[in-house]
C-alpha cells in the first residue's frame, strides 16, 4: 500500500451484517485493515461518502473510490470519481491512477429555492434535462449565485448523482461557505476554486432555482423526472429518507419539519436512517429523531440500508417506495417486481403522512 | 485481438443492476455461480444459452449505474468474448477493461447485427464485420495502452509484469 494514511475502509452497505457470507466479507476487510494500517471504519460509523466528507477529503486532492458516487466530493472542490474495486486496488497499491481530462457541462444556477424545494429537486430537474447518459465522461460542473445561496450539504446532494447522468464527476466552485466549513472541519484555510473565466464548457443549462418545482424519478429509471402534479396520488407502501444523497442533518430536519406532531399514514412504513453516527448524534441532540419516533417511523443505525437491496427495507412483490436515494432501477431494493420513486426529504416525508405521492408545499404553514 | 461468434443483443441503458442484482452479489462470491443469475432481471434465459466466444451487442449507455465490478465479471465468466455496443457508461468501461474483458464502442452497431449473427470483432484494426449478413463496420482501433491491458488479462497483470503503472 503506497500510503496507509490515504487509504479508508468503510463497512456500510450492509453493516450489521444480515448473513453468513457478508459476515465473512466484513471480516475479511477488518483484517485487511489491521494488516494494512489504513484508516478503517466499522458497521454504524457510517456511509462511505459522508465520512470521507466529515473527516477526511481536501480539496484540490484526487479523490478515487470504489463506489460510484464517490463524484459526490466534488462540492469539496476535490475532483472526484468511482471505479471499480480493481482500479481502486491499483491506485492503492501506487497511489497513481490513469484518467482522461472529462468535458465540462455547465450548469448555471441562479437565485434562491423556496423551502419546501430542495437541491434535490434542482438535480432531478438537471438530470431529467440531460438524460440518464447525457453527461457520459463529462464534469458536471454547478455555478452561479445559486451554489453560492445553497449551503454545503445541498450542493452535495447535487455533485452525489452527477454518475446519474453518467458524468465522471461533480463540482462546486469553492467559496466562502466551503471553506469556512472546511476549516471548521479540518483546522485548515484552503485556497478558493472557481472556473476559469475562459473554460470552455460542452454543453450549457441555466436553471433559476426560483422557479424549481417538487420533482419526481418515476420506475425505472433516474432520468424519468416528472414534476410532482404527474405523480401526485401514487400509493406508497414504503418511504425512505437516508442515503448518501439525502441522508444529512439538513434533510432530516427538512423531512421533520413536515413530519413535526403528524403521523405516518396507516399501512405506511417509513425508514429513517442517518448517513453517519455523527448525523445521528446531532440529530438526536436537535430532536429530530424523537420527532421521527412520535411519527411512527423506524429508524435505521446509520449506513447505506435499503438502498443497496439487502437488509434494512426490502420490498415485497408488487410494492411501491419513495425514497430520497439516488438510484430507481429495477430490483436496486431488492425486488425487481417493486417500483421506486426519488424524491427529496420533504416530499418523502409528506407522501409518508399521506400515503401517496404528494406535493410537501401542501404542509407549510 | 481477434473475436468471433454469436449475437445475443440487449437494448440501450442496461444498468449494472441489471447485468448482475446486488441482492445476490454478497452472497455469492464464486464467479461462475454469480454468472447463472446474470441478466436475471432482463433476459433471464442468457446464462443458460450463452456459448463461450459469443458476443453482445447492446444500444447506448450499456453498464450505467454502480461502480460494481461484478457486472463485467460475470459477463466475462459465461464467456463472452467481447461486448460491442453504441456507448458505454464510463465505469463499466474501465472496470471491463481492468479485468480484461474486450469493450468496443461502436455508434451504429445495433443496426447492422441482429441476434445469432456470426460476426468477428478485430481489435487492433478497429473492424467489424458481419459474417451471416456480410457487411463491415469501422471503429476506432483501441489506444495502445487498453491493448495492452486486455492483452495481459487486465491490470493486475499489467502492473505486475512492470511493477507500477506508467501511462503514456
Amino acid at each position: 500500500m503506497f500510503d496507509p494514511s490515504r487509504v479508508v475502509l468503510v463497512i456500510d452497505h450492509t453493516g450489521p451484517s444480515p448473513s453468513r457470507s457478508i459476515s465473512n466479507i466484513h471480516r475479511k476487510m477488518r483484517e485487511y485493515a489491521r494488516r494494512w494500517g489504513c484508516h478503517f471504519k466499522d458497521v454504524g460509523y457510517g456511509i462511505c461518502h459522508q465520512i470521507l466528507f466529515e473527516e477526511f477529503v481536501e480539496p484540490w486532492t484526487v479523490v478515487v473510490g470504489a463506489d460510484s458516487h464517490t463524484c459526490t466530493h466534488g462540492a469539496l472542490g476535490a475532483f472526484a470519481t468511482g471505479m471499480g474495486s480493481t482500479d481502486v486496488a491499483v491506485a492503492m497499491a501506487y497511489g497513481r491512477t490513469w484518467l482522461r481530462v472529462p468535458e465540462s457541462v455547465r450548469i448555471e444556477l441562479s437565485g434562491g429555492l423556496t423551502w419546501p424545494v430542495m437541491s434535490k429537486d434542482v438535480i432531478l430537474q438537471v438530470i431529467g434535462e440531460l438524460g440518464a447518459s447525457g453527461a457520459t465522461y463529462m464534469a458536471l460542473e454547478f455555478t452561479g449565485d445559486g451554489v453560492e445561496n445553497m449551503t454545503v450539504s445541498s450542493r452535495l446532494t447535487m455533485t452525489n448523482m452527477a454518475i446519474e447522468a453518467g458524468g465522471k464527476t461533480g463540482l462546486c466552485p469553492l467559496d466562502d461557505r466551503a471553506l469556512s466549513l472546511l476549516e471548521e472541519l479540518r483546522g485548515k484555510r484552503y485556497k478558493p476554486l472557481t472556473p476559469d473565466p475562459d473554460a470552455e464548457y460542452a454543453d450549457e443549462l441555466h436553471v433559476d432555482l426560483s422557479e424549481v418545482e417538487p420533482m419526481v424519478a418515476a420506475p425505472h429509471e433516474v432520468d424519468n423526472v416528472k414534476p410532482i402534479e404527474e405523480v401526485e396520488g401514487v400509493e406508497v407502501d414504503q418511504v425512505f429518507i437516508g442515503s448518501c444523497t439525502n441522508g444529512r442533518v439538513e434533510d432530516l430536519e427538512a423531512a421533520a419539519r413536515i413530519l413535526k406532531g403528524r403521523r405516518v399514514a396507516d399501512g405506511v412504513r417509513m425508514i429513517v436512517q442517518p448517513a453517519s453516527r455523527r448525523v445521528l448524534r446531532e440529530a438526536v441532540r436537535r430532536g429530530l429523531v424523537e420527532t421521527f419516533l412520535r411519527a411512527g417511523a423506524v429508524v435505521n443505525p446509520p449506513g447505506c440500508g435499503p438502498c443497496v437491496g439487502r437488509h434494512l427495507g426490502v420490498l415485497a412483490d408488487g410494492e411501491v417506495c419513495i425514497s430520497t436515494q439516488n438510484r430507481n432501477f429495477r430490483g436496486r431494493m431488492g425486488n425487481p417486481n417493486a417500483e421506486i420513486y426519488l424524491a427529496s426529504p420533504a416530499t418523502a416525508a409528506a407522501s409518508a403522512l399521506t400515503g401517496c405521492i404528494t406535493d410537501p408545499r401542501g404542509f407549510v404553514e | 485481438m481477434r473475436f468471433r461468434g454469436r449475437v445475443w443483443k440487449l437494448g440501450d441503458d442496461v444498468n449494472t443492476d441489471l447485468i448482475i442484482s446486488g441482492r445476490y452479489k454478497y452472497d455469492i462470491t464464486d464467479m461462475k455461480e454469480l454468472s447463472k443469475h446474470a441478466f436475471e432481471d432482463v433476459r433471464p434465459e442468457l446464462p443458460s444459452l450463452v456459448k463461450p466466444g459469443d458476443i453482445i451487442v447492446a444500444g447506448r449507455n450499456f453498464g450505467c449505474g454502480s461502480s460494481r465490478e461484478h457486472a463485467p465479471r460475470v459477463i466475462k465468466a459465461l464467456g463472452v468474448s467481447v461486448v460491442v455496443a453504441e456507448s458505454f457508461a464510463r465505469i463499466f468501461y474501465r472496470n471491463a477493461v481492468n479485468i480484461g474483458l474486450p469493450v468496443v464502442e461502436c455508434r451504429n452497431i445495433t443496426g447492422f447485427v441482429e441476434e445469432g449473427d456470426i460476426v468477428s470483432v478485430d481489435l487492433e484494426k478497429g473492424v467489424i464485420e458481419n459474417e451471416t449478413r456480410g457487411g463491415l463496420l469501422r471503429v476506432r482501433p483501441m489506444p495502445r495502452f487498453i491493448l495492452d491491458i486486455l492483452r495481459e488479462g487486465g491490470i493486475v497483470n499489467y502492473v505486475k509484469r512492470r511493477g507500477g503503472l506508467e501511462v503514456g
